[in-house]
């Protein structure tokens, strides 16, 4: 797929650059976050043996987690991230630019790493991406800094991808839910806020029957009802094979989520929600957009609890009546 | 001063306020501890797993005032799942059950129920307070209790809570006879109220100094609201649409000259970008002004009011403003205190609406500026020292950049010698908030200059576990220490664990700690809980043979008690 040539191509820039940096000749690998360094160690070293280590160790794992499994819907995001985060790394490697990046696009790229890390690991339970990355920081930090122009960066900034595959970091900025929601809504009311639209979070809570806690979702990081169904699939993984009795073993070999997928669309469980009416809806029948502009609150019931709820044809009445 | 009677002691000792004061007067010989415990009338409770309701009724049998704080700090940025805890019925139950005189309730970060407010309602005929801040789990019948049943309610202030909003009349639900409201905030309320009620309520409480509207309350409603309370203080105002209706406008400008004793304004959650100015008469008597929410109104309507403000003690902003409006307000605002700028932007889009130059330019113009919050895009060494030099006095000083790892822009070098000059010169520090590059040396510097320090936030910093450990170290007078994204581990958690009982609590999420480590702490001290959340997959931990010690703990949670393992932790919570 292209996506995997894009990668090769990534790498043989990588590795021909210029080594200005000689601190590490490492320096460069850490650039490499698709795992496509020598060593891989997976157990967690200490973070003082990474410092000392010139050479930047990406774990292989880190790649398992960036591509996903091929074939697999429920990674698309994590396919999705890696393709827009390309671009990045490809600004300061060009051959034809003299100035090697200096770590603070270092830190962009790493940090994006980073970031989808981060994003990631609220839906996984790999949460060992973590403390790499972070060891990957400190590496970078010990480089001889440079200067980049300042166009360089801007530029990559407007060639990066939209707000969804800089993948958000939980909890950051660290600013209250109850602000972002509020500044969200408050931008949503508004014709034209700086042609920035939604540009904060819009968190709701989701529940599921069964479930002993709620989990709070943040409806904008998503662009489409398939890219939803997956994280909450992802979130609520561990509840829905607790159901899985038919085996009666409490399910740890069966983080299967092609079962899980066949468990929600064999009609055992429906997603709906509250819309500002305090009507309970199916999902899936309105716009996207319109979607998010009146959910409430997520409940994944089920089915046969579901029936019953509005259908299609209301559903549409009620965006009719909006309009 | 054993030769006085108690009376007279205990005379002295309503002078003493403070509840560090009064807990050092405590400890001073049994008599006054005696003493001291019989007249404390508030009670603070700093978390509210560091002890219990009976413990509380025993020691301090006569209190009238209780502030209780649930979550951690984190669980504001979404870091604690739902469910963690915080529970504020247990704590209502047992006062209820008891004979103690409650009349002010002030909880942060908990979970509260339509069925503690009912309970709380009804048990205390002289409850006369309550604030809610970040709280979450009722709705607004909950709050139809408190105005049905209270009888001297005199403050009901809802500050940032996750309220439901049943669009009922609870505000209806205030007797037509009651009349001593002081406080009326509920501008975080999302729904519908019932304005005719509210006008009401307004018009018979002659006391009322603070009313915070939400967002539906429109403008010719705020109007006959000012109209009916010009003795007004405080004003959040709701929503203020564009002045369409010019009679309304009129009616406001009018009644918004009579609040001669209005000092602070804050609301504009759904406010129109030219609406500010009906608010110029009464400008230059504001100290405090909050436009944090108002996020249409662009950078010169926001300069042209504050160009007026020239008393202004608190800001809170959207860097919307820009660094021209902030130095506007270091040139305007002489008296300023306390300056909060917030992000507009929460994905760090690249457009940076302030800089550190706006930082330079505040701490440069405002002599008495003590506590300041501040989200920016980019920042510098050089700016930092330079703000340290300008301003000595910070209590509080809390800067964010958006983007994690990013170091001085100008020279790509990690931010350790700005801090490190703004603990250098600021000796009273007691709240520090770190971001940007940082390598262990700022960790140094916090350890040995910082002395005062009480509350430390450390996100995507440092290298090794010295880092944690010069803080650890050196900050005496640590109580609060949370560290996200971090690479501590294992040997900085352990080194002294007798440091834990002197703070209050230390949260570590995204750090190198390992199960065993937590496990090896929890042995040493039993008088700390330490918990362990774990999300995504309960059993995993306990079960993985072999590895389990070395298996990374996802967040961390440990704090000091008196009373042992809570009862009420959820499954993914693990208590060692």
């Amino acid at each position: 797929m292209s996506l995997e040539e894009e990668l090769q191509s990534n790498v043989s820039v990588a590795s021909s650059s210029p080594t200005k940096n000689t601190a590490g000749g490492g320096g460069l690998k850490v650039h490499n976050y698709f795992g496509l360094s020598d060593s891989s160690s997976v157990e967690s070293s200490t973070l003082s043996g990474r410092v000392e280590d010139d050479k930047a160790t990406i774990s292989l794992k880190a790649t398992e987690l960036t591509l996903g499994l091929p074939g697999s819907q429920s990674t698309e995001l994590d396919l999705l991230s890696p393709a827009k985060l390309n671009e990045k790394p490809f600004f300061p490697l060009l051959p034809s630019k003299d100035e090697i990046c200096s770590s603070s696009s270092h830190k962009n790229i790493v940090a994006s790493g980073n970031k989808r890390g981060f994003s990631d690991t609220m839906y996984t339970e790999k949460n060992w991406m973590f403390p790499e990355s972070v060891a990957a920081q400190s590496v970078v930090k010990k480089e001889v800094p440079q200067n980049i122009p300042k166009g360089q960066l801007s530029t990559t900034n407007n060639s990066s991808s939209p707000p969804a595959a800089k993948a958000q970091i939980v909890g950051w900025p660290p600013v209250r839910s109850y602000r972002k929601n509020t500044l969200a809504t408050t931008c949503k009311n508004s014709d034209e806020v700086d042609g920035k639209p939604g540009s904060a979070a819009l968190f709701v809570k989701v529940s599921m029957d069964g479930a002993p806690y709620l989990r709070k979702v943040d409806l904008r990081s998503y662009t489409n009802y398939g890219e939803l169904s997956s994280a909450l699939e992802k979130m609520f993984t561990t509840f829905t094979l607790g159901h899985c009795g038919s085996n009666g073993a409490p399910g740890k070999d069966m983080l299967n989520e092609t079962k899980l997928k066949d468990l929600l669309n064999g009609k055992d469980y429906v997603l709906t929600y509250e819309d500002k009416d305090g009507d309970w809806m199916l999902v899936g029948d309105v716009p996207w957009e319109m979607f998010i502009d009146v959910c409430k609150k997520l409940k994944i019931m089920k089915g046969c609890d579901a029936i019953g709820l509005a259908a299609a044809p209301r559903a549409i009445e009620k965006s009719k009546m909006r309009a | 001063m054993n030769y006085f009677p108690d009376e007279v002691i205990e005379h002295v000792f309503d002078f003493v306020t403070s509840h560090r004061d009064r807990n050092s007067i405590s400890l001073v010989c049994k008599s006054w501890f005696k003493i001291e415990r019989y007249s404390r009338q508030n009670v603070f409770i700093g978390n509210c797993y560091a002890t219990s309701p009976e413990r509380l009724l025993r020691r301090f049998p006569c209190f009238k005032s209780l502030t209780l704080k649930g979550k951690p700090h984190f669980a504001d940025f979404n870091l604690v799942p739902h469910g963690w805890g915080g529970f504020v019925q247990p704590w209502i139950e047992a006062l209820a059950r008891s004979r103690v005189g409650l009349e002010e309730l002030r909880l942060k970060r908990m979970v509260v129920t339509d069925e503690s407010l009912e309970l709380l309602s009804r048990s205390f005929v002289n409850f006369k307070s309550l604030v809610l801040v970040s709280c979450e789990g009722f709705s607004t019948d909950g709050l139809a209790s408190i105005a049905a049943n209270c009888r001297h309610l005199q403050d009901l202030d809802l500050q940032e809570n996750d309220i439901d909003d049943h669009r009922g009349q609870w505000l209806s639900c205030f007797p037509e006879t009651s009349t001593t409201l002081v406080t009326l905030n509920f501008a975080c309320l999302e729904g519908e109220t019932n304005l005719v009620a509210l006008e009401r309520l307004v018009a018979r409480s002659p006391n009322l100094r603070s009313l915070k509207l939400n967002r539906t309350v429109p403008l010719e409603a705020l109007a006959r609201l000012m109209a009916c309370a010009p003795q007004i203080v405080e004003l959040g105002v709701g929503s203020y649409e564009d002045e369409q209706d010019s009679e309304s406008c009129l009616r406001l400008q009018a009644a918004i000259r009579k609040c001669t004793s209005l000092r602070s304004l804050s609301g504009f959650l759904e406010a129109a970008p030219h609406c500010l100015s009906a608010f110029q008469p009464v400008c230059h008597n504001l100290t405090s002004l909050n436009l944090s929410y108002a996020a249409e109104i662009n950078g010169s309507h926001l300069i042209r009011l504050i160009e007026h403000c020239k008393k202004l003690q608190r800001l809170w902003i959207l860097d919307s403003i820009g660094d021209k409006g902030l130095e506007v307000v270091a040139s305007t605002c002489k008296e300023l205190q306390e300056l909060r700028v917030f992000p507009t932007d929460l994905h760090g889009g690249g457009n940076a609406a302030v800089t550190e130059d706006g930082l330079v330019a505040i701490s440069a113009g405002c002599p008495k500026l003590h506590s300041i919050l501040y989200f920016c895009q980019q920042m510098t060494n050089e700016a930092l020292i330079t703000v340290a030099k300008n301003c000595p006095n910070f209590i509080r000083f809390r800067l964010c950049i958006l983007e994690p790892h990013k170091p001085d822009h100008v020279t790509s070098q990690p931010l350790d010698e700005g801090f490190g000059a703004i603990v250098q010169a600021c000796k009273n520090l007691k709240r520090l908030s770190v971001s940007g590059l940082l390598t262990d040396q700022v960790f140094l510097y916090i350890g040995m200059f910082a002395t005062q320090l009480e509350m430390l936030s450390i996100a995507f910093a440092g290298d090794t576990d010295k880092g944690m450990l010069y803080v650890l170290n050196g900050c005496k007078k640590m109580r609060k220490l949370e560290i996200r994204d971090s690479p501590f581990g294992d040997a900085a958690l352990l080194a002294d664990v007798n440091k834990y009982e002197t703070m209050r609590s230390l949260w570590m999420s995204s750090c190198e700690v390992t199960l065993g480590g937590c496990k090896r702490l929890a042995q040493k001290a039993p008088w700390l809980n330490v918990e362990i959340i774990n999300e995504n997959d309960n059993n995993r931990m306990e079960e993985e043979n072999g590895y389990e010690g070395r298996q990374k703990v996802d967040k961390l949670y440990l704090y000091r008690t008196v009373v042992g393992t809570r009862v009420d932790a959820p499954p993914f919570v693990w208590i060692l």
